[in-house]
Protein backbone atom coordinates (compact mmCIF):
# COMPACT_ATOMS: atom_id res chain seq x y z
CA UNK A 1 0.00 0.00 0.00
CA UNK A 2 2.86 2.34 0.74
CA UNK A 3 3.69 2.40 -2.91
CA UNK A 4 0.18 3.47 -3.84
CA UNK A 5 0.50 6.39 -1.49
CA UNK A 6 3.73 7.33 -3.18
CA UNK A 7 1.95 7.39 -6.49
CA UNK A 8 -0.97 9.50 -5.47
CA UNK A 9 0.91 11.98 -3.33
CA UNK A 10 4.03 13.19 -5.07
CA UNK A 11 4.41 16.04 -2.61
CA UNK A 12 4.37 13.83 0.47
CA UNK A 13 6.34 14.93 3.49
CA UNK A 14 10.11 14.87 3.74
CA UNK A 15 9.88 12.36 6.59
CA UNK A 16 8.38 9.81 4.20
CA UNK A 17 11.33 10.16 1.84
CA UNK A 18 13.52 7.90 3.93
CA UNK A 19 10.94 5.14 3.81
CA UNK A 20 10.37 5.62 0.08
CA UNK A 21 13.98 5.26 -0.81
CA UNK A 22 14.60 2.13 -2.80
CA UNK A 23 11.13 0.81 -2.82
CA UNK A 24 10.66 -1.24 -6.00
CA UNK A 25 9.13 1.90 -7.48
CA UNK A 26 12.17 4.04 -6.88
CA UNK A 27 14.47 1.25 -7.96
CA UNK A 28 12.73 0.76 -11.28
CA UNK A 29 12.40 4.49 -11.71
CA UNK A 30 16.17 4.84 -11.49
CA UNK A 31 16.78 1.88 -13.77
CA UNK A 32 14.48 3.34 -16.40
CA UNK A 33 16.16 6.74 -16.21
CA UNK A 34 19.67 5.38 -16.55
CA UNK A 35 19.70 4.97 -20.38
CA UNK A 36 18.78 8.61 -20.85
CA UNK A 37 21.28 9.74 -18.22
CA UNK A 38 24.03 7.82 -20.03
CA UNK A 39 23.15 9.51 -23.31
CA UNK A 40 22.96 12.87 -21.58
CA UNK A 41 26.29 12.51 -19.81
CA UNK A 42 28.32 11.22 -22.73
CA UNK A 43 26.71 13.07 -25.63
CA UNK A 44 25.48 16.32 -24.13
CA UNK A 45 27.57 17.13 -21.05
CA UNK A 46 30.84 15.86 -22.45
CA UNK A 47 30.59 17.72 -25.80
CA UNK A 48 29.57 20.93 -24.06
CA UNK A 49 32.44 20.65 -21.58
CA UNK A 50 34.77 19.81 -24.44
CA UNK A 51 33.54 22.88 -26.31
CA UNK A 52 34.14 25.21 -23.38
CA UNK A 53 37.54 23.67 -22.79
CA UNK A 54 38.53 24.19 -26.44
CA UNK A 55 37.37 27.80 -26.32
CA UNK A 56 39.05 28.64 -23.00
CA UNK A 57 41.85 30.90 -24.26
CA UNK A 58 41.07 34.63 -24.28
CA UNK A 59 43.13 35.17 -27.42
CA UNK A 60 40.66 33.00 -29.36
CA UNK A 61 37.98 35.55 -28.63
CA UNK A 62 40.24 38.42 -29.65
CA UNK A 63 40.93 36.68 -32.95
CA UNK A 64 37.24 35.94 -33.36
CA UNK A 65 36.06 39.49 -32.82
CA UNK A 66 38.73 40.73 -35.22
CA UNK A 67 37.58 38.31 -37.91
CA UNK A 68 35.38 40.31 -40.34
CA UNK A 69 33.58 37.10 -41.32
CA UNK A 70 32.47 36.59 -37.73
CA UNK A 71 31.23 40.17 -37.45
CA UNK A 72 29.40 39.77 -40.73
CA UNK A 73 27.84 36.49 -39.53
CA UNK A 74 26.56 38.13 -36.36
CA UNK A 75 24.92 40.89 -38.42
CA UNK A 76 23.51 38.32 -40.83
CA UNK A 77 22.15 36.21 -37.99
CA UNK A 78 20.50 39.25 -36.46
CA UNK A 79 18.91 40.25 -39.77
CA UNK A 80 17.91 36.66 -40.48
CA UNK A 81 16.14 36.40 -37.11
CA UNK A 82 14.62 39.88 -36.99
CA UNK A 83 13.26 39.85 -40.53
CA UNK A 84 12.67 36.15 -41.08
CA UNK A 85 10.82 35.37 -37.87
CA UNK A 86 8.60 38.42 -37.82
CA UNK A 87 7.53 38.01 -41.43
CA UNK A 88 7.02 34.29 -40.93
CA UNK A 89 4.97 34.61 -37.76
CA UNK A 90 2.89 37.43 -39.22
CA UNK A 91 2.08 35.42 -42.35
CA UNK A 92 1.36 32.39 -40.19
CA UNK A 93 -1.07 34.48 -38.14
CA UNK A 94 -2.86 35.64 -41.28
CA UNK A 95 -2.87 32.21 -42.91
CA UNK A 96 -4.19 30.54 -39.76
CA UNK A 97 -7.20 32.83 -40.14
CA UNK A 98 -7.50 31.73 -43.76
CA UNK A 99 -7.24 28.02 -43.01
CA UNK A 100 -9.92 27.99 -40.32
CA UNK A 101 -12.50 28.99 -42.96
CA UNK A 102 -14.80 26.06 -43.67
CA UNK A 103 -14.44 25.32 -47.40
CA UNK A 104 -13.79 22.01 -49.08
CA UNK A 105 -10.97 23.43 -51.18
CA UNK A 106 -9.29 25.09 -48.21
CA UNK A 107 -9.25 21.69 -46.50
CA UNK A 108 -7.44 20.26 -49.53
CA UNK A 109 -5.08 23.19 -49.68
CA UNK A 110 -4.20 22.75 -46.01
CA UNK A 111 -3.19 19.15 -46.73
CA UNK A 112 -0.84 20.28 -49.53
CA UNK A 113 0.34 23.23 -47.49
CA UNK A 114 2.10 20.86 -45.05
CA UNK A 115 4.40 19.48 -47.76
CA UNK A 116 7.37 21.84 -47.24
CA UNK A 117 7.49 20.83 -43.61
CA UNK A 118 6.95 17.12 -44.32
CA UNK A 119 9.67 16.64 -46.95
CA UNK A 120 13.39 16.79 -46.20
CA UNK A 121 15.21 20.08 -46.70
CA UNK A 122 17.98 19.07 -49.01
CA UNK A 123 16.11 18.13 -52.23
CA UNK A 124 13.79 21.13 -52.10
CA UNK A 125 16.54 23.61 -51.27
CA UNK A 126 18.70 22.20 -54.06
CA UNK A 127 15.71 22.51 -56.37
CA UNK A 128 15.42 26.21 -55.45
CA UNK A 129 19.12 26.60 -55.95
CA UNK A 130 18.75 25.28 -59.50
CA UNK A 131 15.83 27.59 -60.14
CA UNK A 132 18.06 30.52 -59.23
CA UNK A 133 21.08 29.41 -61.22
CA UNK A 134 22.04 32.48 -63.27
CA UNK A 135 22.75 30.59 -66.52
CA UNK A 136 20.43 27.60 -66.58
CA UNK A 137 17.90 28.29 -63.88
CA UNK A 138 14.25 28.58 -64.78
CA UNK A 139 13.93 32.03 -63.19
CA UNK A 140 16.53 33.67 -65.37
CA UNK A 141 15.38 31.69 -68.42
CA UNK A 142 11.94 33.21 -67.99
CA UNK A 143 13.33 36.68 -67.33
CA UNK A 144 15.32 36.41 -70.55
CA UNK A 145 12.35 35.18 -72.53
CA UNK A 146 10.09 38.03 -71.44
CA UNK A 147 12.49 40.95 -71.23
CA UNK A 148 15.38 39.87 -73.46
CA UNK A 149 17.76 40.77 -70.67
CA UNK A 150 19.88 38.66 -68.37
CA UNK A 151 18.48 38.23 -64.88
CA UNK A 152 20.51 39.00 -61.77
CA UNK A 153 23.21 36.66 -60.57
CA UNK A 154 20.96 35.67 -57.67
CA UNK A 155 23.07 33.74 -55.22
CA UNK A 156 26.29 35.54 -56.05
CA UNK A 157 24.99 38.71 -54.49
CA UNK A 158 25.25 38.57 -50.69
CA UNK A 159 22.12 40.65 -50.12
CA UNK A 160 19.96 38.62 -52.50
CA UNK A 161 21.55 35.40 -51.31
CA UNK A 162 20.69 36.08 -47.69
CA UNK A 163 17.19 37.24 -48.62
CA UNK A 164 16.68 33.99 -50.50
CA UNK A 165 17.94 32.02 -47.51
CA UNK A 166 15.37 33.82 -45.36
CA UNK A 167 12.72 32.98 -47.96
CA UNK A 168 13.77 29.32 -47.90
CA UNK A 169 13.56 29.33 -44.13
CA UNK A 170 10.06 30.81 -44.27
CA UNK A 171 9.01 28.36 -46.97
CA UNK A 172 10.19 25.43 -44.88
CA UNK A 173 8.84 26.35 -41.46
CA UNK A 174 5.73 28.40 -42.23
CA UNK A 175 3.43 25.32 -42.29
CA UNK A 176 4.50 24.27 -38.79
CA UNK A 177 3.78 27.65 -37.17
CA UNK A 178 0.58 28.08 -39.14
CA UNK A 179 -0.62 24.70 -37.84
CA UNK A 180 0.09 25.74 -34.27
CA UNK A 181 -1.70 29.05 -34.67
CA UNK A 182 -4.62 27.23 -36.31
CA UNK A 183 -4.92 25.00 -33.27
CA UNK A 184 -4.72 28.14 -31.15
CA UNK A 185 -7.57 29.74 -33.09
CA UNK A 186 -9.68 26.59 -32.97
CA UNK A 187 -9.35 26.58 -29.19
CA UNK A 188 -11.16 29.94 -28.99
CA UNK A 189 -14.79 29.41 -28.10
CA UNK A 190 -17.19 29.97 -31.01
CA UNK A 191 -19.60 31.62 -28.57
CA UNK A 192 -17.31 34.62 -28.34
CA UNK A 193 -17.51 35.18 -32.09
CA UNK A 194 -21.26 34.72 -32.10
CA UNK A 195 -21.66 37.22 -29.31
CA UNK A 196 -19.45 39.64 -31.22
CA UNK A 197 -21.54 39.16 -34.37
CA UNK A 198 -24.73 39.82 -32.45
CA UNK A 199 -23.21 43.07 -31.23
CA UNK A 200 -22.49 43.97 -34.85
CA UNK A 201 -18.69 43.69 -34.68
CA UNK A 202 -16.75 43.92 -37.95
CA UNK A 203 -14.09 41.35 -38.82
CA UNK A 204 -11.35 43.74 -37.76
CA UNK A 205 -13.03 44.29 -34.42
CA UNK A 206 -13.48 40.56 -33.94
CA UNK A 207 -9.78 40.07 -34.52
CA UNK A 208 -8.83 42.92 -32.23
CA UNK A 209 -11.12 42.09 -29.32
CA UNK A 210 -11.60 38.31 -29.55
CA UNK A 211 -8.86 36.59 -31.56
CA UNK A 212 -5.77 38.57 -30.65
CA UNK A 213 -6.26 38.63 -26.87
CA UNK A 214 -6.59 34.83 -26.92
CA UNK A 215 -3.67 34.25 -29.27
CA UNK A 216 -1.25 36.82 -27.86
CA UNK A 217 0.56 34.55 -25.41
CA UNK A 218 0.76 31.70 -27.91
CA UNK A 219 2.08 34.10 -30.55
CA UNK A 220 4.82 35.32 -28.22
CA UNK A 221 5.81 31.79 -27.21
CA UNK A 222 5.93 30.75 -30.85
CA UNK A 223 8.11 33.74 -31.71
CA UNK A 224 10.61 32.91 -28.99
CA UNK A 225 10.64 29.20 -29.75
CA UNK A 226 11.08 30.05 -33.41
CA UNK A 227 14.05 32.27 -32.56
CA UNK A 228 15.77 29.35 -30.88
CA UNK A 229 15.01 27.00 -33.76
CA UNK A 230 15.99 29.58 -36.38
CA UNK A 231 19.34 30.21 -34.68
CA UNK A 232 20.07 26.56 -35.43
CA UNK A 233 18.87 26.68 -39.01
CA UNK A 234 21.91 25.38 -40.81
CA UNK A 235 20.28 24.04 -43.96
CA UNK A 236 18.58 27.17 -45.32
CA UNK A 237 21.85 29.03 -45.59
CA UNK A 238 24.38 26.27 -46.10
CA UNK A 239 22.55 24.37 -48.81
CA UNK A 240 21.50 27.50 -50.69
CA UNK A 241 24.54 29.77 -50.67
CA UNK A 242 27.11 27.66 -48.82
CA UNK A 243 27.94 30.85 -46.92
CA UNK A 244 29.22 32.43 -50.13
CA UNK A 245 29.98 34.54 -52.02
CA UNK A 246 33.26 35.24 -50.19
CA UNK A 247 31.81 34.00 -46.87
CA UNK A 248 29.46 36.98 -46.77
CA UNK A 249 26.20 35.11 -46.09
CA UNK A 250 27.23 32.98 -43.13
CA UNK A 251 25.10 32.89 -40.01
CA UNK A 252 26.17 31.58 -36.60
CA UNK A 253 24.78 28.13 -37.40
CA UNK A 254 26.99 27.72 -40.47
CA UNK A 255 30.01 29.59 -39.14
CA UNK A 256 30.98 26.74 -36.83
CA UNK A 257 31.26 24.40 -39.80
CA UNK A 258 33.31 26.92 -41.73
CA UNK A 259 35.86 27.21 -38.91
CA UNK A 260 35.90 23.44 -38.59
CA UNK A 261 36.68 23.15 -42.32
CA UNK A 262 39.69 25.44 -42.03
CA UNK A 263 40.76 23.60 -38.88
CA UNK A 264 40.08 26.37 -36.37
CA UNK A 265 37.98 24.39 -33.93
CA UNK A 266 38.65 26.82 -31.07
CA UNK A 267 37.14 29.65 -33.14
CA UNK A 268 34.20 27.45 -33.97
CA UNK A 269 33.50 26.85 -30.28
CA UNK A 270 34.19 30.45 -29.29
CA UNK A 271 31.62 31.67 -31.81
CA UNK A 272 29.00 29.60 -29.99
CA UNK A 273 30.17 30.56 -26.49
CA UNK A 274 29.98 34.23 -27.44
CA UNK A 275 26.39 33.75 -28.58
CA UNK A 276 25.30 32.12 -25.31
CA UNK A 277 24.35 35.32 -23.42
CA UNK A 278 21.80 35.98 -26.15
CA UNK A 279 20.46 32.43 -26.33
CA UNK A 280 20.33 31.32 -22.70
CA UNK A 281 17.64 33.80 -21.56
CA UNK A 282 15.40 32.52 -24.37
CA UNK A 283 16.13 28.93 -23.41
CA UNK A 284 15.34 29.52 -19.74
CA UNK A 285 12.17 31.38 -20.61
CA UNK A 286 11.00 28.45 -22.73
CA UNK A 287 12.01 25.92 -20.07
CA UNK A 288 9.97 27.78 -17.48
CA UNK A 289 6.98 27.79 -19.80
CA UNK A 290 7.17 24.13 -20.75
CA UNK A 291 8.32 22.58 -17.48
CA UNK A 292 5.05 23.24 -15.68
CA UNK B 1 -35.01 40.40 -53.79
CA UNK B 2 -32.40 43.12 -53.54
CA UNK B 3 -31.31 41.91 -50.13
CA UNK B 4 -30.60 38.39 -51.37
CA UNK B 5 -28.72 39.86 -54.31
CA UNK B 6 -26.45 41.79 -52.01
CA UNK B 7 -25.93 38.75 -49.82
CA UNK B 8 -24.99 36.73 -52.90
CA UNK B 9 -22.59 39.40 -54.08
CA UNK B 10 -21.03 39.58 -50.65
CA UNK B 11 -20.60 35.79 -50.54
CA UNK B 12 -18.99 35.87 -54.00
CA UNK B 13 -16.59 38.61 -52.98
CA UNK B 14 -15.63 36.69 -49.82
CA UNK B 15 -14.99 33.65 -51.99
CA UNK B 16 -12.90 35.71 -54.41
CA UNK B 17 -10.87 37.15 -51.54
CA UNK B 18 -10.21 33.66 -50.19
CA UNK B 19 -9.12 32.50 -53.65
CA UNK B 20 -6.85 35.52 -53.88
CA UNK B 21 -5.04 34.17 -50.81
CA UNK B 22 -5.36 30.50 -51.68
CA UNK B 23 -3.84 30.57 -55.15
CA UNK B 24 -0.59 32.33 -54.18
CA UNK B 25 -0.31 30.00 -51.18
CA UNK B 26 -0.67 26.99 -53.47
CA UNK B 27 1.92 28.26 -55.96
CA UNK B 28 4.36 29.25 -53.21
CA UNK B 29 4.03 25.87 -51.51
CA UNK B 30 4.40 23.69 -54.57
CA UNK B 31 6.87 25.64 -56.69
CA UNK B 32 10.18 24.07 -55.53
CA UNK B 33 8.61 20.63 -55.23
CA UNK B 34 7.02 20.82 -58.68
CA UNK B 35 10.30 22.09 -60.14
CA UNK B 36 12.05 19.07 -58.65
CA UNK B 37 9.40 16.77 -60.07
CA UNK B 38 9.71 18.39 -63.54
CA UNK B 39 13.43 17.76 -63.54
CA UNK B 40 12.87 14.16 -62.55
CA UNK B 41 10.59 13.46 -65.52
CA UNK B 42 12.49 15.53 -68.10
CA UNK B 43 15.11 14.16 -70.50
CA UNK B 44 18.59 15.50 -69.84
CA UNK B 45 18.70 18.12 -72.60
CA UNK B 46 15.28 19.65 -72.09
CA UNK B 47 15.34 19.96 -68.32
CA UNK B 48 16.34 23.63 -68.41
CA UNK B 49 13.77 24.96 -70.83
CA UNK B 50 11.45 26.58 -68.31
CA UNK B 51 8.35 24.88 -69.68
CA UNK B 52 5.48 24.05 -67.37
CA UNK B 53 5.33 20.48 -68.67
CA UNK B 54 8.09 18.72 -70.65
CA UNK B 55 7.43 17.86 -74.32
CA UNK B 56 8.52 14.28 -73.80
CA UNK B 57 8.04 13.28 -70.19
CA UNK B 58 10.04 10.19 -69.34
CA UNK B 59 10.78 7.86 -66.46
CA UNK B 60 14.29 7.19 -67.77
CA UNK B 61 15.88 9.17 -64.94
CA UNK B 62 14.29 6.88 -62.39
CA UNK B 63 15.63 3.88 -64.31
CA UNK B 64 19.15 5.33 -64.24
CA UNK B 65 18.90 5.99 -60.51
CA UNK B 66 17.48 2.58 -59.63
CA UNK B 67 20.04 0.75 -61.78
CA UNK B 68 22.82 2.95 -60.33
CA UNK B 69 24.01 3.82 -63.84
CA UNK B 70 25.88 6.98 -63.03
CA UNK B 71 29.17 7.62 -61.31
CA UNK B 72 27.42 9.49 -58.48
CA UNK B 73 24.85 6.78 -58.02
CA UNK B 74 27.03 3.70 -57.66
CA UNK B 75 25.95 3.22 -54.07
CA UNK B 76 22.37 4.44 -54.34
CA UNK B 77 20.69 1.35 -52.86
CA UNK B 78 23.29 1.03 -50.16
CA UNK B 79 22.84 4.68 -49.18
CA UNK B 80 19.08 4.32 -49.21
CA UNK B 81 19.48 1.34 -46.90
CA UNK B 82 21.83 3.36 -44.65
CA UNK B 83 19.22 6.11 -44.39
CA UNK B 84 16.53 3.57 -43.59
CA UNK B 85 18.61 1.66 -41.06
CA UNK B 86 19.73 4.80 -39.24
CA UNK B 87 16.18 6.17 -39.18
CA UNK B 88 14.67 2.94 -37.85
CA UNK B 89 17.42 2.43 -35.27
CA UNK B 90 16.98 6.02 -34.09
CA UNK B 91 13.23 5.52 -33.85
CA UNK B 92 13.54 2.29 -31.86
CA UNK B 93 16.21 3.59 -29.47
CA UNK B 94 14.44 6.91 -28.93
CA UNK B 95 11.18 5.15 -28.13
CA UNK B 96 12.84 2.74 -25.71
CA UNK B 97 14.82 5.37 -23.84
CA UNK B 98 12.12 8.04 -23.80
CA UNK B 99 9.25 5.74 -22.79
CA UNK B 100 11.24 4.41 -19.84
CA UNK B 101 12.28 7.87 -18.74
CA UNK B 102 8.78 9.33 -19.10
CA UNK B 103 7.29 6.41 -17.13
CA UNK B 104 9.87 6.83 -14.37
CA UNK B 105 9.31 10.58 -14.13
CA UNK B 106 5.56 10.73 -14.55
CA UNK B 107 4.21 7.50 -13.01
CA UNK B 108 6.91 6.25 -10.66
CA UNK B 109 7.66 9.80 -9.51
CA UNK B 110 11.32 8.86 -9.22
CA UNK B 111 13.46 11.18 -7.12
CA UNK B 112 15.17 13.80 -9.23
CA UNK B 113 12.80 13.14 -12.09
CA UNK B 114 11.98 16.81 -12.34
CA UNK B 115 15.64 17.68 -12.67
CA UNK B 116 16.09 15.13 -15.43
CA UNK B 117 13.07 16.60 -17.23
CA UNK B 118 14.64 20.05 -16.99
CA UNK B 119 17.97 18.79 -18.29
CA UNK B 120 16.17 17.16 -21.21
CA UNK B 121 14.24 20.34 -21.97
CA UNK B 122 17.48 22.29 -21.84
CA UNK B 123 18.98 19.93 -24.41
CA UNK B 124 15.90 20.32 -26.58
CA UNK B 125 16.44 24.07 -26.68
CA UNK B 126 20.10 24.00 -27.64
CA UNK B 127 20.08 24.64 -31.39
CA UNK B 128 21.27 21.37 -32.92
CA UNK B 129 23.67 23.19 -35.24
CA UNK B 130 25.52 24.58 -32.20
CA UNK B 131 26.07 21.14 -30.77
CA UNK B 132 27.25 19.74 -34.10
CA UNK B 133 30.95 20.63 -33.95
CA UNK B 134 31.41 19.57 -30.29
CA UNK B 135 29.51 16.37 -31.09
CA UNK B 136 31.78 15.74 -34.06
CA UNK B 137 34.87 16.10 -31.89
CA UNK B 138 33.33 13.97 -29.16
CA UNK B 139 32.61 11.16 -31.59
CA UNK B 140 36.22 11.44 -32.67
CA UNK B 141 37.37 11.06 -29.06
CA UNK B 142 35.16 7.99 -28.63
CA UNK B 143 36.49 6.55 -31.89
CA UNK B 144 33.01 6.38 -33.39
CA UNK B 145 33.58 8.60 -36.44
CA UNK B 146 32.55 6.95 -39.71
CA UNK B 147 30.52 4.40 -37.81
CA UNK B 148 26.81 4.62 -38.43
CA UNK B 149 26.29 4.28 -34.70
CA UNK B 150 27.74 7.74 -34.22
CA UNK B 151 24.93 9.22 -36.30
CA UNK B 152 22.32 7.02 -34.64
CA UNK B 153 23.48 8.07 -31.17
CA UNK B 154 23.65 11.73 -32.18
CA UNK B 155 20.10 11.55 -33.53
CA UNK B 156 18.89 9.77 -30.40
CA UNK B 157 20.52 12.49 -28.31
CA UNK B 158 18.62 15.14 -30.24
CA UNK B 159 15.31 13.27 -30.45
CA UNK B 160 14.95 11.94 -26.87
CA UNK B 161 14.44 15.25 -25.00
CA UNK B 162 11.36 16.18 -26.98
CA UNK B 163 10.16 12.57 -26.93
CA UNK B 164 10.43 12.41 -23.13
CA UNK B 165 8.63 15.71 -22.78
CA UNK B 166 5.69 14.75 -25.01
CA UNK B 167 5.38 11.30 -23.42
CA UNK B 168 5.55 12.80 -19.94
CA UNK B 169 2.78 15.26 -20.81
CA UNK B 170 0.70 12.40 -22.15
CA UNK B 171 1.27 10.20 -19.12
CA UNK B 172 0.55 13.04 -16.69
CA UNK B 173 -2.93 13.14 -18.17
CA UNK B 174 -3.63 9.45 -17.49
CA UNK B 175 -5.86 8.92 -14.45
CA UNK B 176 -3.99 7.94 -11.27
CA UNK B 177 -6.77 5.49 -10.41
CA UNK B 178 -5.50 3.11 -13.08
CA UNK B 179 -2.16 2.75 -11.31
CA UNK B 180 -3.86 2.42 -7.96
CA UNK B 181 -6.11 -0.34 -9.23
CA UNK B 182 -3.13 -2.16 -10.71
CA UNK B 183 -1.19 -1.83 -7.46
CA UNK B 184 -4.20 -3.12 -5.46
CA UNK B 185 -4.11 -6.18 -7.68
CA UNK B 186 -0.47 -6.60 -6.72
CA UNK B 187 1.13 -5.42 -9.95
CA UNK B 188 4.87 -4.77 -9.89
CA UNK B 189 6.24 -1.58 -11.47
CA UNK B 190 7.22 -3.42 -14.62
CA UNK B 191 3.81 -5.09 -14.90
CA UNK B 192 2.22 -1.69 -14.54
CA UNK B 193 4.52 -0.45 -17.29
CA UNK B 194 3.78 -3.30 -19.69
CA UNK B 195 0.13 -3.96 -19.07
CA UNK B 196 -1.29 -0.56 -18.19
CA UNK B 197 1.05 2.16 -19.30
CA UNK B 198 2.23 1.07 -22.75
CA UNK B 199 -1.23 0.31 -24.18
CA UNK B 200 -2.55 3.63 -22.93
CA UNK B 201 0.15 5.81 -24.46
CA UNK B 202 0.32 3.85 -27.74
CA UNK B 203 -0.97 6.75 -29.89
CA UNK B 204 1.70 9.06 -28.50
CA UNK B 205 4.28 6.35 -29.16
CA UNK B 206 3.27 6.30 -32.83
CA UNK B 207 3.67 10.07 -33.04
CA UNK B 208 7.04 10.05 -31.26
CA UNK B 209 8.38 7.08 -33.21
CA UNK B 210 7.46 8.82 -36.45
CA UNK B 211 9.01 12.05 -35.22
CA UNK B 212 12.32 10.35 -34.44
CA UNK B 213 12.36 8.38 -37.69
CA UNK B 214 11.70 11.48 -39.79
CA UNK B 215 14.25 13.51 -37.83
CA UNK B 216 16.97 10.96 -38.58
CA UNK B 217 15.89 10.36 -42.18
CA UNK B 218 15.91 14.10 -42.93
CA UNK B 219 19.14 14.95 -41.11
CA UNK B 220 21.88 16.47 -43.22
CA UNK B 221 24.34 18.38 -41.00
CA UNK B 222 25.21 15.61 -38.54
CA UNK B 223 25.19 12.99 -41.28
CA UNK B 224 27.76 14.79 -43.38
CA UNK B 225 29.93 15.58 -40.37
CA UNK B 226 29.94 12.11 -38.88
CA UNK B 227 29.98 9.87 -41.96
CA UNK B 228 32.24 10.11 -44.96
CA UNK B 229 32.77 6.75 -46.67
CA UNK B 230 30.68 6.39 -49.86
CA UNK B 231 29.28 3.12 -48.59
CA UNK B 232 28.46 4.47 -45.11
CA UNK B 233 26.82 7.82 -45.89
CA UNK B 234 23.10 8.44 -46.04
CA UNK B 235 21.21 9.70 -49.10
CA UNK B 236 21.18 13.41 -48.15
CA UNK B 237 24.98 13.40 -47.84
CA UNK B 238 25.22 11.71 -51.23
CA UNK B 239 22.97 14.44 -52.64
CA UNK B 240 25.25 17.07 -51.13
CA UNK B 241 28.30 15.38 -52.67
CA UNK B 242 26.57 15.41 -56.05
CA UNK B 243 26.54 19.15 -55.86
CA UNK B 244 30.24 19.65 -55.34
CA UNK B 245 31.00 18.32 -58.82
CA UNK B 246 31.20 20.76 -61.75
CA UNK B 247 29.27 18.61 -64.17
CA UNK B 248 26.50 17.60 -61.78
CA UNK B 249 23.75 15.76 -63.61
CA UNK B 250 20.94 17.90 -62.26
CA UNK B 251 18.12 15.75 -63.55
CA UNK B 252 19.56 12.73 -61.73
CA UNK B 253 20.15 14.75 -58.58
CA UNK B 254 16.53 15.89 -58.63
CA UNK B 255 15.30 12.37 -59.35
CA UNK B 256 17.26 10.97 -56.42
CA UNK B 257 16.04 13.83 -54.27
CA UNK B 258 12.48 13.11 -55.28
CA UNK B 259 12.82 9.43 -54.37
CA UNK B 260 14.39 10.44 -51.06
CA UNK B 261 11.60 12.92 -50.28
CA UNK B 262 8.76 10.49 -50.98
CA UNK B 263 8.90 8.24 -47.88
CA UNK B 264 8.73 11.07 -45.31
CA UNK B 265 5.85 12.68 -47.20
CA UNK B 266 4.04 9.34 -47.34
CA UNK B 267 4.67 8.59 -43.67
CA UNK B 268 3.56 12.05 -42.75
CA UNK B 269 0.26 11.69 -44.57
CA UNK B 270 -0.28 8.17 -43.25
CA UNK B 271 0.15 9.30 -39.66
CA UNK B 272 -1.19 12.81 -40.08
CA UNK B 273 -3.87 12.32 -37.44
CA UNK B 274 -1.33 11.40 -34.78
CA UNK B 275 1.33 13.83 -35.94
CA UNK B 276 -0.66 17.02 -36.02
CA UNK B 277 -2.37 16.53 -32.69
CA UNK B 278 0.56 14.82 -31.01
CA UNK B 279 3.36 17.07 -32.13
CA UNK B 280 2.03 20.55 -32.76
CA UNK B 281 -0.16 20.56 -29.69
CA UNK B 282 2.80 19.33 -27.70
CA UNK B 283 5.31 21.70 -29.24
CA UNK B 284 3.81 24.82 -27.77
CA UNK B 285 1.70 24.62 -24.68
CA UNK B 286 -0.35 27.76 -24.44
Amino acid sequence: MASAVTLTEPESSVAADGARWLTPWQFWGIVLLIPYLIIFTFFVIYPIAYGFWTARHPHTYVALVQDPIFVRSVINTFLFLAIGINIKMFIALLLSGFFVQARWWIKWLSVLFILPWAVPSIPTILSLRFMLNPEWGVVNTLIFRFTGEDGPNWLNDPAIGLTMAVAVHIWKSLPFWTLILISGRLAISADLYEAASVDGATNTQKFKYVTWPSLRTLYLTCTILSMIFTLGDFNSVYLLTGGGPADLTHVLATLGIRYLRIDQVDMSMAAIVIALPAILPLVFYMMKRLAR
Amino acid sequence: MRESHIALLRAASTEAKLLLIGIPVLVWTLLPIYHMFLFAISPKDSAFSGKLWPDHPTLRNFGIVFRQEHYFLHHFWEQLWNSLFIALATGALTLTIATGAAFAISRLKVKGGRTVMNLALFTYFIPAAFLAVPMYRTMGVYGLLNSQWSLIIAMVTIATPYAIWVLKQTSDNLPVELDEAAVMDGASPMQLFRLVYLPLIAPALVAIGTYAILLAWNEYLYAFLLLSKDTAITLPVALGNFLSADDSPWELLMTTGFVYALPPAAIYYAFRRYMVSGLTAGAVKS
